[in-house]
This record gives structure tokens, C-alpha cells and sequence, in this order.
């Protein structure tokens, strides 16, 4: 299981997950790095992303578009706030219009990513995202989500029931 | 959908609605746990019973808060879903560096 651990604050809206690749450090540093790399896996394959401006470094900023299944484009934006090569990296993200330009509305998401020698050859990765508001999550999940599991996602919810805690 | 986000997109009011899901509040109990006045905490919990997330009973001279735990459920499933997300980008990522063996 790649995935370690993940842990949600509903009042602070964030969201922390822990994951452990077998590659080294510097290996994971570039699926960040690389924009091609990048575009691989940041947008599930039914809106797929597409960096057309990576700035890869302290202050710079990058664009990019995720294309949906009609077509239609949600463009969004970064700003590298920290990078510390190849251990930390911190970025705003937020929604932009069709010229790229940051759109202000509902928000930015600011992340947090560190990554970690568990041994050698395997690292560690902690991605810490908190939004500023409800609205913004939710704008995210409608373009990050396949639909299918989202589906699935609530299906498991009603079997569920209601939860004990919340 | 649109009330329940707008309702959530304040801190105080998250603040609020955690507090009333434990149990219930009084206004005026609520109001002593936030630097500002009775009136303004009054204007919050009136957003969060538009949005049902909280629900509003006058009992004696109080106006008692209780939270609304379907509607805090789905807040909570937004979070469940981004998970997902990054639950599917970290299985991307494995793809990706398994390819490097």
C-alpha cells in the first residue's frame, strides 16, 4: 500500500496524506519537477492536465488546464512559495480565467510537500493541502473525481449509514 | 448546496458548528467563546440555519443551537472525496515510477 495515512480537519478544511514510493528521493522530486511527468498523474484520466507554464522554483509560477470529458477547460494556476530542491516545496493553487490569470474567486488551496529517505531507496511524501473555503473544495473534486467512483463514493456512504462521528 | 458552502466558508461559523455538534449551545454561550459581539455571533448561527446546518429552538428566554448532523455529514463527505483524489494521484505516481525498473 502506497498510501500510509491520511488525516482531515473539517474546521481547518485540510487535508494531509502520507505515501511511501520505492524510488529514491530525488526520483520523486521530479514527478513534481518535470511538467510532463507532472501531467501524468495531477488530473485522473477523465480530466487529464496539461501544463502549459512550469516555473519550477522559489517565486515562480506555473498554468495549467484540465480538460473534461465534453472538452470544456478549467484553467488554474501555481505559485511556488518554497522550494527546497529535493526535499520541500510549497505552492498556492487557484482557479484562472482562459487567459491564465488568477480569477480570485473562492479562493486559494496552499500545499505543503515533504519529501523523505524512509531507507534507502524508498521515500516518504507528505502532501498537507488546505483550502480557504467549502466552495473551492468542492470545485476541486467535481474536476479531480472520475465519476464512476464518485458514484461508488456514495453508494458506500449509504450502506454506511450515518457515521458516529463527523 | 450553494447556502451550505457560502455557510462554511467562515472559520467562526466551522467554529460554531463543531461546538453544536457535541451538544447544544445557547447564543449567548456561543457568543463567550468568540472576541466579538452577541449580535454578530447572532448573525452567524442565522447564515448556518439557512444552510441547515444548524437548527434553532427558543427554549425560556434562550435561543438554543444544535447542529445539524446530515448536513455537516456532507460536508464532511467534500473531504472524503478529495481524499480520493490524492488517493488516486499516489497510485498515478506508483505507475509512474514503476515504469523506471
Amino acid at each position: 500500500m502506497a498510501v500510509i495515512s491520511t488525516e482531515k480537519d473539517l474546521e481547518a478544511l485540510s487535508l494531509t496524506i502520507v505515501a511511501e514510493f520505492d524510488a529514491a528521493v530525488e526520483r520523486v522530486w521530479q514527478i513534481w519537477e518535470d511538467p510532463r511527468q507532472l501531467e501524468r498523474w495531477w488530473g485522473p484520466p477523465t480530466w487529464p492536465a496539461t501544463f502549459d507554464k512550469h516555473e519550477f522554483r522559489e517565486g515562480g509560477s506555473s498554468s495549467y488546464f484540465m480538460t473534461g470529458p465534453e472538452g470544456e477547460k478549467s484553467r488554474g494556476w501555481w505559485k511556488f512559495t518554497a522550494i527546497d530542491s529535493p526535499r520541500r516545496l510549497e505552492f498556492n493553487d487557484g482557479f484562472a480565467d482562459e487567459s491564465g490569470a488568477p480569477t480570485g474567486e473562492m479562493g486559494e488551496t496552499h500545499a505543503v510537500v515533504i519529501l523523505e529517505e524512509v531507507e534507502a531507496g524508498r521515500t516518504r511524501m507528505t502532501v498537507a493541502s488546505s483550502f480557504e473555503s467549502a466552495e473551492q473544495l468542492q470545485q476541486m473534486i467535481e474536476m479531480g473525481m472520475e465519476e464512476g467512483l464518485k458514484e461508488a463514493m456514495g453508494q458506500i456512504d449509504e450502506i454506511l449509514g450515518e457515521r458516529a462521528s463527523v | 448546496m450553494d447556502r451550505l458552502f457560502h455557510a462554511l466558508a467562515d472559520s467562526t461559523r466551522r467554529s460554531i458548528v463543531l461546538r453544536a455538534i457535541s451538544e447544544e449551545h445557547s447564543v449567548s454561550a456561543l457568543a463567550a467563546h468568540y472576541a466579538m459581539s452577541f449580535a454578530a455571533v447572532q448573525k452567524h448561527v442565522a447564515v448556518l440555519e439557512q444552510a441547515s446546518l444548524v437548527t434553532k429552538e427558543k427554549r425560556g428566554r434562550e435561543q438554543m443551537v444544535r447542529a445539524n448532523r446530515e448536513t455537516v455529514r456532507k460536508a464532511r463527505q467534500l473531504l472524503d472525496e478529495y481524499e480520493q483524489i490524492w488517493r488516486q494521484r499516489v497510485d498515478r505516481i506508483t505507475e509512474i515510477l514503476a515504469e523506471d525498473e
